[in-house]
């Protein structure tokens, strides 16, 4: 076990998947000789090359684009979008074109694309820098959708999502970069839980908290205070967006009967108002009081000195746990 | 800057030389471009009538492109990689592919469905200019597998003059320039974008766009079938060595709709279509053939009697072609198992299980 930051777990990952398959590239804006924004792809061009670690020209639409036509070449590239807010000049790529390629083909492309997303707020930045548009991928077929949480998760869920022949949204929690967890960089990846699969951080009996990203920190220290209040939460790290995992989420509800789902995107037609609608579906007569959802408001993310506003914190979601009981 | 068009045959059938583009064709390689030109023209006669009688949903014609799709096609080495829009069903002959492939598109029986890799020739891409995205990348994996040089591979991108204007045109010609990848971006400027003429894209000639990029581009007389053959054969030659990006602007026009569903005299002038009849690219190979003798009545005959064979099959083909079935639709979405859809499958299938077997085949 070594203990790293989330940012270097996803380097270390990245630099595993290179080490792994000489068909593996690394591309983006500043990825290269900088290492990238939040130095997440550091030293890997200087190890791996300027043919593998590609410093693009600035345009995402471009990056997502020739990433296609070298996946169509046999390539399994890695592009990374900077920001949130600047994947939209890709959307039409990501939409349109990589999603649907191996249906267009009847199953005879396939599309081993993954895209990199530094995602959520919380860091002081200016407008388009802290967004969470996870939704509008999990909304289109064929792509899968992820989000890491911790490091150990980071290293083993990038590699995992490079190995997957579909392609991968992979959101990175850019506020958790520098958080410190244990990494195994020695086990053998075909023995990390699979990466459509939820994970249970903390068990609990007596409501259930789904969530991802970002957020399982924030959950997991509300559940703690909630601890102190005689109220055992049961905390989900989603980590499977795209599909979800209604196994997990399902067995969980069955034995809570409450349920709070938090993100830092927009409740309204956010992945809440998806997962609210399953667990109805499944779990209605185990329910004891309705899904709640927190997270951010509908209106666009607010300058950076209002953040901690929009934000869902430790207090806004103990709050929606304490609504659970009041029914 | 004088405006130049490449030309080695001109519409009355005479054979003019170009000191860049020396062409030395068989009489059998003319007769075999002229055949090419009239079945790929059959298809898409067929085409049209087939959608009018109901068979397919949609078509988009080629008409007055045979040329430039030909003679492009034409060029090309079996290795090499094309990227279409979804016009290019003259290319698509040249690249050995079944017609039927095509209607099965515009049939709604599947979005492509072709093997890209079998016949070089990727699935068609409705998105206006993303496919030049596409061959840009798979350019840039042909520098990485070490494919550049002397026995080299390159890749060429069909788009047209409307496409001129997108994102992902212009994204395309910087990457490819940059990193100096071997993509021949092949422009068909056939005048119009359903009813918005060139003039609504640009205020220089396309093919002028190029330097300001950092590479070459030539227009080409896109209804001679020579010059299309000449001019991207060279280019496709200089991509393989290793000299990088070209752009070539095939000029030619767009003689029917933009598809089944457009009406074209609502936005252009009948003269115009009639100026372009005279520059027909069928016409003027016949005349070349007629005039230096090289084909007699025999062979005209021999050639229109393929047509008529290849739209009979195209008819009986399309005619013939069974709907999917309807869990079909689940298929091919995720490389492997994938719970959601998985579950949506097994849902709709039980669904379909509750009426009577008569009303849905499953």
């Amino acid at each position: 076990m070594t203990t790293m930051t989330l940012s270097k777990a996803l380097n270390a990952g990245l630099r595993k998947a290179l080490e792994d398959d000489p068909k593996v590239l690394i591309m983006g804006e500043d990825v290269g000789k900088l290492g990238g924004v939040f130095r997440v792809t550091d030293g890997l061009q200087k190890d791996f090359g300027e043919n593998r670690v590609v410093d693009t020209p600035l345009a995402e639409s471009g990056i997502v684009g020739t990433a296609i036509g070298l996946a169509l070449r046999g390539y399994r590239p890695v592009c990374e979008i900077q920001f949130d807010g600047f994947v939209f000049p890709a959307f039409d790529q990501i939409i349109s074109q990589l999603a649907k390629m191996r249906m267009r083909s009847l199953g005879q492309l396939t599309m081993p694309v993954t895209i990199r997303i530094p995602c959520g707020g919380g860091i002081g930045a200016v407008e388009h820098h802290s967004e969470s548009p996870e939704a509008l991928f999990a909304h289109i077929a064929g792509l899968r959708v992820v989000a890491c949480g911790n490091a150990t998760d980071a290293y083993t869920m990038i590699q995992q999502s490079i190995h997957c022949d579909d392609p991968v949204i992979f959101f990175e929690p850019k506020r958790r970069y520098w958080d410190k967890a244990d990494v195994d960089t020695t086990a053998e990846l075909s023995a990390a839980v699979p990466v459509d699969r939820a994970r249970t951080v903390l068990d609990g009996t007596d409501v259930t908290v789904l969530c991802y990203g970002p957020m399982v920190r924030t959950c997991v220290e509300s559940a703690v205070a909630a601890r102190a209040d005689g109220r055992s939460v049961e905390v989900i790290d989603l980590r499977s967006l795209a599909p979800l995992d209604d196994e997990t989420i399902m067995a969980s509800v069955r034995r809570t009967g409450r349920c709070v789902v938090v993100h830092e995107a927009p409740v309204t037609g956010g992945l809440g108002a998806e997962i609210a609608a399953r667990i109805t579906g499944h779990c209605f007569y185990q329910l004891e009081s309705p899904v709640l959802r927190v997270g951010g408001f509908s209106a666009p993310y607010p300058p950076s000195r209002l953040e901690e506003h929009y934000l869902p914190d430790l207090d806004r979601v103990l709050d929606a746990v304490d609504r659970t009981f009041a029914v | 800057m004088a405006v130049e068009t490449i030309q080695l045959l001109t519409p009355e059938g005479e054979r003019v030389e170009h000191p860049d583009y020396p062409l030395e064709l068989t009489t059998d390689e003319v007769k075999s471009l002229y055949t090419d030109l009239v079945l790929v023209r059959r298809i898409d006669t067929e085409a049209i009538a087939l959608q009018r009688q109901g068979e397919l949903g949609i078509w988009a014609s080629l008409l007055g492109q045979e040329a430039a799709q030909v003679g492009s096609g034409r060029a090309l080495g079996p290795r090499d990689m094309a990227f279409p829009t979804y016009r290019e069903h003259g290319v698509a002959w040249t690249r050995g592919l079944d017609p039927s492939r095509l209607l099965e598109l515009f049939r709604g029986v599947s979005h492509g469905g072709w093997d890209p890799a079998a016949h070089r020739f990727h699935l068609y891409t409705i998105v206006i200019g993303a496919q030049t995205l596409h061959a840009t990348g798979y350019a840039m994996g042909i520098q990485r597998d070490g494919a550049v040089g002397e026995d080299g591979e390159a890749v060429i991108v069909y788009f047209g003059d409307g496409a001129t204007s997108q994102g992902d045109v212009n994204e395309a010609f910087i990457w490819a320039s940059v990193f100096n990848a071997p993509v021949v971006f092949f422009c068909q400027n056939n005048q119009w974008a359903i009813s918005e003429p060139l003039e609504r894209q640009s205020r220089i000639p396309l093919y002028q766009r190029a330097s300001g990029f950092g590479f070459p581009g030539v227009r080409v007389d896109g209804n001679d079938v020579f010059a299309c053959l000449a001019v991207t054969r060279k280019a496709m030659q200089a991509a393989r060595e290793g000299q990088g990006p070209m752009l070539i602007e095939a000029f030619t026009y767009r003689m029917g709709a933009h598809t089944t569903t457009d009406d074209p005299t609502r936005y252009r002038l009948a003269s115009e279509l009639e100026a372009w009849k005279l520059k027909d690219p069928i016409e003027r190979v016949k005349a070349f053939l007629v005039r230096t003798g090289a084909a007699d009545a025999a062979f005209f005959a021999d050639v229109d009697a393929q047509a008529d064979d290849l739209g009979r099959r195209i008819r009986k083909t399309c005619q013939e072609m069974p709907d999917p079935q309807p869990l079909a639709m689940f298929e091919n979405v995720y490389a492997g198992p994938n719970a959601l859809l998985d579950a949506e499958r097994e849902q709709y299938a039980a669904y379909l299980d509750t009426f009577d077997s008569a009303e849905v085949a499953r």
